[in-house]
């Protein structure tokens, strides 16, 4: 039969030198290995105690910005939505009213803007696409959830604390170390 | 006088064409079409005398004619020059042109605001694609833009002045279709804007048809501000019997609610037939309109994302693996969404949304 590949090479059948037929060698050798494994440096870690830092470019959990005022960043411009190759975003828009200049940074806000977590793939074009720094992909994963109802995102779980009013909150969803850690 | 209709031939870009006496370049180049047309921005084909005011459709003149073959000296307006006999020019093969073009562009984004993720008008805005053709990233702009507040013309129309590049089409249009216009251009020069001197609504059956001849977003839908973008709309074609205009528009759909109507746009973006008020306004229900079928829209034009073609519902095969059975687990995204409720129609909301209208959920 033809061989398949030009790598293959034929088993030797040769039987066993005395040495080999000891088995003994053979056995404090494998111990050896496996013995010298316990004072090598381990590379697991004890998550979650112990948690790896993320690459700068990972992509995780969607986070809807605010300014430094604590103004919403979003203006449901939609565009978001369009890069959206998942077609995972969908929002609606409203007007802002007077007298709501300090919750909205533009006359145009997303009343409802929801992301379906089921269907993201964590791409990040819905980053690229905003014009406004609305939408960040931050340093955290989706936690898991037993329905399928808690994938749906909406703004209560995507928008980031207020930095005036919840500072601390706020530099932990922005993955920032506070002092006291 | 038998040999003044005789066709006159011009060249646009090395390709020629016959055309009629009296014909314009930037008419003689839409015949050929493409990209030999150059942009226009204020000139509109259905409104006279408009034209000449943006600068945006200048083309080099090789030669004037064939009596006199001389190149003109500068570039001219194309919307506002006719051709002559063997003339010879040059759109978009003339780098004079091009550079020119992006001068102009330039000019009309010193003052319009870059507010496109809030205006409606983008995605369908004529300066939006005038820009991404020939704008520059940067601006070299360094002072205050102008500002206006936005003000109501009406009930219906909103008026932003602020991104007015001052096309006068809305002028015409009013001039033309109505008995008495009461809108114009006041003052000049920097200060130049479109108003009703003291706030008037602007109230005629056909006033409405601004909103579609603007390039920009300055005059908008109030019922429709803020509602959706238009490319995640689904524009239809449909008909009504009116009895003040032909009733043939365009319906823009979001799942079975009717966000808008337009009147229909042709190839160049310009109405086919003015519609009046009460088609645009006023008849918001399927109801009301007899379909036509889905409008074709240029497969380059963002309005055309999400529009898949020739799709074919894969058949539900959940029943027959389940012997029967219905499935325990299905989710309804309705009962966990909150966007696009069933029970909140934001097409029926007059203005835009408030705050308001989404709180007593």
């Amino acid at each position: 039969m033809q061989a398949l590949t030009s790598k293959a090479r034929p088993v030797e059948r040769k039987p066993l030198s005395v040495w080999e037929k000891l088995y003994i060698p053979a056995i404090a050798k494998g111990m050896s290995i496996t013995f010298g494994h316990i004072f090598r440096k381990k590379p697991t870690i004890n998550y979650p105690e112990v948690q790896r830092p993320f690459s700068p470019v990972f992509r995780g959990l969607h986070v809807l910005n605010r300014d430094e005022e604590g103004r919403e960043r979003c203006t449901a411009c939609g565009l978001c939505a369009v890069a959206c190759p998942a077609e995972a975003i969908t929002m609606e828009a409203a007007e802002r009213l007077s007298g709501e200049e300090h919750l909205y940074r533009e006359e145009k806000y997303a009343a409802k803007y929801e992301i379906n977590m089921l269907r993201c793939i964590f791409c990040g074009l819905c980053e690229e696409a905003c014009p406004k720094d609305a939408i960040y992909l931050s340093e955290t994963f989706a936690p898991s959830n037993y329905t399928r109802k808690g994938f749906i995102y909406g703004k209560e779980e995507l928008l980031i604390p207020d930095p005036k009013t919840q500072p601390v909150e706020f530099a932990k969803a922005r993955g920032e170390k506070t002092e006291k850690n | 006088m038998a040999e003044e209709k005789k066709p006159l031939k011009v060249t646009i870009d090395n390709i020629t064409i016959e055309v009629e006496q009296g014909t314009t370049i930037l008419n003689a180049a839409r015949r050929i079409g493409g990209d030999v047309a150059p942009p226009a921005m204020c000139y509109y084909s259905k409104l006279k005398n408009s034209g000449g005011k943006c600068r945006t459709c200048l083309v080099e003149v090789e030669a004037g004619s064939t009596v006199d073959p001389r190149p003109m000296p500068k570039l001219v307006a194309s919307c506002r020059t006719n051709v002559m006999d063997g003339m010879i020019v040059k759109n978009i093969t003339s780098e004079k042109v091009i550079d020119a073009r992006n001068g102009v562009v330039e000019f009309l984004l010193i003052n319009h605001p870059l507010d496109c993720p809030i205006c409606d008008q983008a995605g369908e805005c004529d300066l939006q694609n005038l820009s991404y053709d020939h704008g520059k990233e940067g601006t070299r702009y360094e002072f205050n833009r102008r500002t206006f507040e936005k003000y109501d013309l009406g009930p219906f129309i909103q008026l932003h002045m602020t991104r007015c590049i001052m096309c006068f089409r809305c002028v015409y249009t009013a001039d033309q279709l109505t008995e008495k216009r009461v809108h114009g251009i006041l003052d000049r020069g920097d200060h130049v804007e479109i108003a009703t001197y003291i706030q008037k609504s602007l109230d005629h059956d056909f006033i409405g048809n601004v909103i579609d001849v603007c390039p920009v977003g300055a005059l908008t839908d109030k019922t429709f501000r803020f509602k959706n973008r238009v490319w995640f709309l689904n524009p239809v074609d449909a008909h009504r019997d009116c009895p003040k205009c032909k009733g043939k528009a365009t319906l823009w759909y979001r799942g079975d609610e009717v966000f808008r109507v337009t009147a229909r746009k042709d190839q160049w973006g310009e109405v086919e037939d003015w519609i009046c008020n009460e088609c645009r306004f006023e008849t918001k229900k399927t109801s009301d309109w007899i379909i036509e079928g889905p409008t074709k829209i240029d497969r380059h034009s963002v309005i055309a994302q999400g529009h898949y073609v020739g799709v074919q519902k894969p058949q539900e095969v959940l029943y027959d693996v389940l012997g029967g059975r219905k499935p325990k687990l299905l989710m309804n995204i309705h009962n966990v969404s909150e966007v696009n409720e069933p029970g909140r129609d934001l097409s029926k909301i007059e203005g835009p949304a408030h705050s308001t209208d989404f709180e007593n959920e």
